[in-house]
C-alpha cells in the first residue's frame, strides 16, 4: 500500500517537474538571447488568466487537443501507437461539416449529436483500417497510421474541391442548427470563439475514463496493453481488441475534427498541410501519462503556451521560442526516467538521514 | 587454513529490508562451496557484492589473503572472480570463440586476432574436458553446451574462483551429470567454486561444504559429508519439511482428456507433435517426462486452443475441443498453470486483485452487461489470497512486486478456484523454494483426490516421480512409453527420454497400443 501510494505520487510528480524544467531551461535560453523571462512568462500568465478574450481562445485551442490527446492515450493503453490522429481528425472534420450542410434543416438538438456521431464514426473507420492491418497481417501501426494521414489530407482536400467548394479555398459554412458556438460564451470571454465543444471534450475525458476503468472492454484493453501473451492465454481475443481500440481512438480523433468544423471555424478549409493537432496530441498524452484527467491538464498547458505566443511576440520575443519551450517540456517528459532516477535518489538520501 | 575468499560480517540493506545481515562466508582453495537458501534469502545479494555489482554497507572482503574493495565486475575479474550466470549472456549469431572474446578481443595490428583466440579456447576446452567446438554458432548448440561456453568465458579471462548461479535450472538430467563432472574437473585443476542453489540433491552430489542462508543470515556452514538432505532442508526453511508424495490410493474414473493422433506444427513449420495419443482420467495425475523441446509446449498449446492442431482430435469429457477458441475451452473446464508465469500467467502491471479474474472478469458476479463490479472482484481476490496463502501487502499491489512463489500461488489459486475438470500444470514449481513447492504439490494432490484430472509437465524428474500415477514419456513429439513410478527409476526414465526403448520393447503401457 505504502509503495503503491508513493509510486502514484511520483507518477503525478514527474510531468509537473518536466514542465518546470522546461520552463526553467526556456528561461535560461531567453536570458542568453537577451530577453527577460519574468516579463515573458508574466505576460503569458496575464494573457491567459486575466484577459477574457485570450482565456476563451485558450480554451478553444484546448478543446480539440483534449480529444486528440485522449485518442493517443486510449490507444496507448492497449499498447498501440496512434500516430494517425491527424488523419482521423481530418476525416471526422469533413464528415461533420458535410453532414451538417446536407441536413441543414434538421433541428439543432438532433443535428449536433448526429454530426458528432458521424464524425466519430468517420474517425473510427479511419482508425479501424490500421487496426485491421495490424491485427490480421501484423503491419506495424506506426507506418500505416502515418500513411493514412497523408491519404486523409489529400482525399479530404480533393473531396472539398470536387463536392463542397466555396470561395476562400474551403467548404460552405455549416448551418446555425449545427453550430456549437454560443453568444453567451462569446460575450463572457470578450468576443472569443469559445463554444460548447468544451463540454464535449470533457465528456470525452469522462467516457475514456469510464471505458478503461469501469467496463470489461477496458479491462481487456488494459490487460492486452500490458501483456498480450497472458491475455491470449486467459482467453481474450487480442486481434479483435486491437481493432476495437483503434476504432475507439479514431472516434475520439474524429470528434476532435468535429470541434473544428462545428465550433471553431464553422467550415473546413482545404489544408495545405497537417493541422498539427494530431501530433500535439501525442505530446499531450505523454504529459498526461495516458490518464483522462492528465490529458485535460496537459491540453490546457499546451493551449496556454500556444496562446502565449501572441503575447511573447508583442514583447518582441520570437514565437520560435515558445516552440522551443514546448519542445523542451516534451523532451523532459520523455526523459521521465531521468527525473524518476533523481527523485529516487532524493528519497533514498532522505531515508538514510 | 588458507581461504581463497573470505567475506566477513557482510551487511547490505535495501529500503525496508536487510538482505544480508552479518554474513560470513569462507571458501577454501580448491573446494566446491555451496550457498544454499530459499529464493529471497539473500544469496544473490551476497554474490552480487562479491562480483562488484553492489557495495556492502558493512563488513570486509578478503581475496587470497588480501583485503580488497570490489567496486565493479571488472575489479572482480582482475581478482580472478568469474560468474557463470543463470541466464546466459551470449550473442546467438556469433560463434563460440567470438562470444568468448567479446569485450576482451585480442588484437594484432588493429584487427582481432581470432586465430590465436580460437586456439586458446580449444586448449582451455580440452584442459577442462568441456568439449566445446570453438567454431559453432551459439544458436546451433545445446543449452548445456551454451553453459559450457559461459564457463569457458570466465576461464578465458583468467578466473580461478567461479561462481555458478543456479546452474542446473535449465539442464536435463544428463546435462546435469555432465556439469557435475566438469565442476569436479575444474576443482582438480586448482579452481575454487561457489555454487548457488536451492537443490539439495546437487549439493549432496558435488559440494564439499555448504553455507546455509536464511532471511539474510548465515545459519551454518557444514561439511556435506556429515549432513543429509533433510537436515539441510530444515536449516534452509527453518522448520521440518515434509517431502510431498502422492500416497492416496489410485482409483481412476472416467476419461476426462482424450487425445487421438494429434499432430501439431511449430512456428518453423516443423512437426513437433506427431500423431500423439494420450488419455487422462478423473482422479489421476499423468506426468509428462521429456527433455525440453520434445513437443511438450506445443502439446499443451494445442489442448488449450493456443495453437492450431494440424490433424487429430482432442476430446474433453467426450466433447470435441480441437481448435476451439481459448475462452471456449476454458469455459468447458480446463485450467492451465502456464510454464512461463511472467509472460503467460500474469499481467505483471495489474494489481494482484485484477489478476485473479483474468479469465472470468466478464462473467457475473464480476461484470454485468459489460460493466465491471470492482467490489466483487476485490472480494473474490481477498478470499483467494486468504485461502491460498498468497503473501501480498494488499490486493492492490502490482503482481510484479510479489515473490515468484507468491505469484505462482496466485495463479494456482485462480486456476483451481474455477474448479476445472482438467488441470494442466506446466512446470508448476520451477524456480520456487521448498516451502512453495510443498504447498503447490499438496494442492495438486488435493485436486486429484477431488476427482479431477491433472496433466503435469515438468523437467524435474523428482516431481514427476513423486506426484504422478502414470508417467508418459515424450520424445520427438510422440508418447513413446507409459510407465508407473513404482516400476521405474530416474535412470530408466532418463534413457527413455532420450529415445531409448525399454528392454523387452514398448509392448505394454504405450498409449498408442491401448
Amino acid at each position: 500500500m505504502e509503495t503503491k501510494r508513493a509510486n502514484k505520487w511520483i507518477n503525478a510528480l514527474v510531468p509537473v517537474i518536466a514542465v518546470i524544467l522546461g520552463l526553467l531551461v526556456g528561461a535560461v535560453i531567453m536570458v542568453i538571447s537577451g530577453y527577460n523571462p519574468f516579463e515573458a512568462y508574466g505576460s503569458i500568465f496575464q494573457m491567459v488568466f486575466l484577459t477574457p478574450y485570450y482565456a476563451g481562445e485558450t480554451i478553444v485551442t484546448m478543446i480539440p487537443l483534449i480529444l486528440s490527446g485522449l485518442s493517443v492515450a486510449f490507444a496507448f493503453r492497449t499498447g498501440l501507437f496512434n500516430i494517425g490522429v491527424e488523419g482521423q481528425l481530418l476525416v471526422g472534420w469533413l464528415a461533420s461539416v458535410a453532414f451538417a450542410i446536407h441536413f441543414a434543416d434538421w433541428p439543432k438538438l438532433v443535428l449536433i449529436p448526429l454530426c458528432l456521431l458521424v464524425a466519430a464514426l468517420a474517425g473510427g473507420l479511419w482508425g479501424l483500417i490500421p487496426g485491421l492491418l495490424k491485427a490480421r497481417f501484423y503491419v506495424h501501426e506506426v507506418i500505416t497510421t502515418i500513411m493514412m494521414n497523408y491519404i486523409a489530407l489529400y482525399s479530404t482536400n480533393a473531396i472539398i474541391r470536387q463536392f463542397l467548394y466555396a470561395d476562400g479555398e474551403r467548404t460552405p459554412l455549416i448551418p446555425d442548427s449545427a453550430s456549437l458556438s454560443s453568444n453567451f460564451l462569446s460575450n463572457i470571454t470578450g468576443g472569443s470563439r469559445l463554444h460548447w465543444g468544451i463540454l464535449v471534450a470533457l465528456l470525452g475525458a469522462v467516457i475514456m475514463w469510464f471505458l478503461l476503468w469501469r467496463t470489461t472492454l477496458g479491462y481487456e484493453l488494459r490487460a492486452i496493453g500490458f501483456n498480450p501473451d497472458a491475455s491470449r492465454y486467459a482467453g481474450m481475443n487480442v486481434a479483435r481488441n486491437i481493432i476495437t481500440s483503434f476504432a475507439i481512438a479514431g472516434g475520439f480523433a474524429g470528434v476532435a475534427g468535429a470541434m473544428l468544423g462545428l465550433g471553431t471555424y464553422h467550415y473546413m478549409s482545404i489544408n495545405a498541410s497537417f493541422t498539427g493537432i494530431g501530433f500535439d496530441g501525442i505530446a499531450v498524452a505523454l504529459l498526461g501519462v495516458n490518464t483522462a484527467p492528465g490529458v485535460v491538464i496537459g491540453a490546457a498547458l499546451f493551449a496556454a503556451l500556444e496562446t502565449g505566443e501572441v503575447s511573447m511576440q508583442s514583447l518582441g520575443i520570437p514565437n520560435d521560442l515558445v516552440e522551443i519551450i514546448i519542445a523542451l517540456i516534451i523532451f523532459f517528459v520523455a526523459s521521465h526516467y531521468m527525473i524518476r532516477w533523481t527523485l529516487d535518489r532524493f528519497k533514498k538520501g532522505g531515508a538514510a538521514r | 587454513m588458507s581461504y581463497v575468499i573470505e567475506m566477513r560480517h557482510i551487511r547490505k540493506e535495501f529500503p525496508g529490508i536487510v538482505a544480508n545481515d552479518d554474513i560470513t562466508l569462507q571458501v577454501k582453495q580448491g573446494e566446491i562451496h555451496a550457498l544454499l537458501g530459499e529464493n529471497g534469502a539473500g544469496k544473490s545479494t551476497l554474490m552480487n557484492i562479491l562480483f562488484g555489482l553492489y557495495q556492502p554497507d558493512a563488513g570486509e572482503i578478503v581475496v587470497k589473503g588480501r583485503p580488497v574493495k570490489i567496486t565493479s565486475p571488472n575489479v572482480a575479474g582482475e581478482l580472478g572472480i568469474g560468474m557463470v550466470h543463470q541466464h546466459f549472456m551470449l550473442v546467438d549469431k556469433f560463434t563460440v570463440t567470438e562470444n568468448i572474446i567479446l569485450g576482451a578481443e585480442p588484437r594484432s595490428g588493429g584487427r582481432i586476432d581470432i586465430k590465436t583466440a580460437r586456439e586458446k579456447v580449444r586448449a582451455l576446452s580440452e584442459q577442462y574436458g568441456l568439449n566445446v567446438d570453438p567454431d559453432k554458432k551459439i544458436r546451433d548448440i545445446s543449452v548445456g553446451m551454451q553453459q559450457r561456453v559461459e564457463i569457458l568465458k570466465t576461464l578465458y579471462r583468467g578466473a580461478d574462483i567461479l561462481i555458478f548461479d543456479e546452474p542446473t535450472a535449465v539442464l536435463t538430467p544428463h546435462e546435469i551429470r555432465e556439469l557435475i563432472k566438469i565442476m569436479k574437473r575444474l576443482v582438480q585443476e586448482g579452481k575454487s567454486i561457489i555454487l548457488i542453489t536451492h537443490k539439495l540433491k546437487e549439493i549432496m552430489a558435488v559440494a564439499d561444504r555448504c553455507t546455509v542462508i536464511r532471511r539474510g543470515k548465515a545459519i551454518a556452514t557444514v561439511n556435506v559429508a556429515e549432513t543429509n538432505p533433510t537436515e539441510l532442508a530444515s536449516m534452509m526453511v527453518g522448520r521440518d519439511v515434509a517431502f510431498t508424495v502422492n500416497e492416496e490410493p489410485y482409483q481412476p474414473k472416467e476419461e476426462v482428456l482424450k487425445i487421438v493422433d494429434l499432430t501439431v506444427i511449430d512456428n518453423r513449420r516443423v512437426k513437433v507433435v506427431d500423431r500423439l495419443n494420450l488419455t487422462v482420467k478423473a482422479g489421476e495425475i499423468v506426468g509428462i517426462a521429456g527433455v525440453d523441446g520434445n513437443g511438450q509446449t506445443e502439446l499443451i498449446e494445442a489442448i488449450t486452443g493456443l495453437r492450431k492442431a494440424e490433424s487429430g482430435k482432442i476430446f474433453l469429457k467426450n466433447i470435441d475441443i480441437t481448435n476451439k477458441p481459448v475462452r471456449k475451452i476454458i469455459e468447458l473446464g480446463v485450467g492451465h498453470i502456464p510454464e512461463d508465469r511472467h509472460k503467460h500467467g500474469l499481467v505483471l502491471d495489474f494489481s494482484i486483485g485484477d489478476n485473479m479474474v483474468l479469465e472470468t472478469y466478464y462473467r457475473p458476479p464480476f461484470a454485468r452487461a459489460g460493466i465491471m463490479n470492482h467490489d466483487k472482484v476485490r472480494e473474490h481476490a481477498r478470499r483467494l489470497i486468504g485461502d491460498y496463502d498468497v503473501r501480498t501487502p494488499s490486493i492492490d499491489t502490482p503482481a510484479r512486486a510479489l515473490s515468484g512463489g507468491n505469484q505462482q500461488k496466485a495463479i494456482i489459486a485462480r486456476e483451481i478456484d474455477r474448479d476445472p475438470d482438467l488441470l494442466i500444470a506446466s512446470q508448476p514449481t520451477r524456480g520456487l523454494d521448498i516451502g512453495a513447492i510443498e504447498f503447490i504439490h499438496k494442492r495438486l494432490i488435493e485436486q486429484r483426490k477431488k476427482g479431477k484430472a491433472i496433466l503435469l509437465i515438468s523437467l524435474e524428474l523428482d516431481e514427476i516421480m513423486n506426484l504422478s500415477d502414470r508417467i508418459a514419456v515424450i520424445y520427438n513429439g510422440k508418447i513413446i512409453d507409459m510407465v508407473k513410478p513404482s516400476e521405474t527409476n530416474e535412470d530408466e526414465l532418463g534413457l527413455l527420454m532420450t529415445g531409448h526403448k525399454r528392454k523387452g520393447g514398448a509392448s505394454h503401457g504405450n498409449e498408442a497400443g491401448e
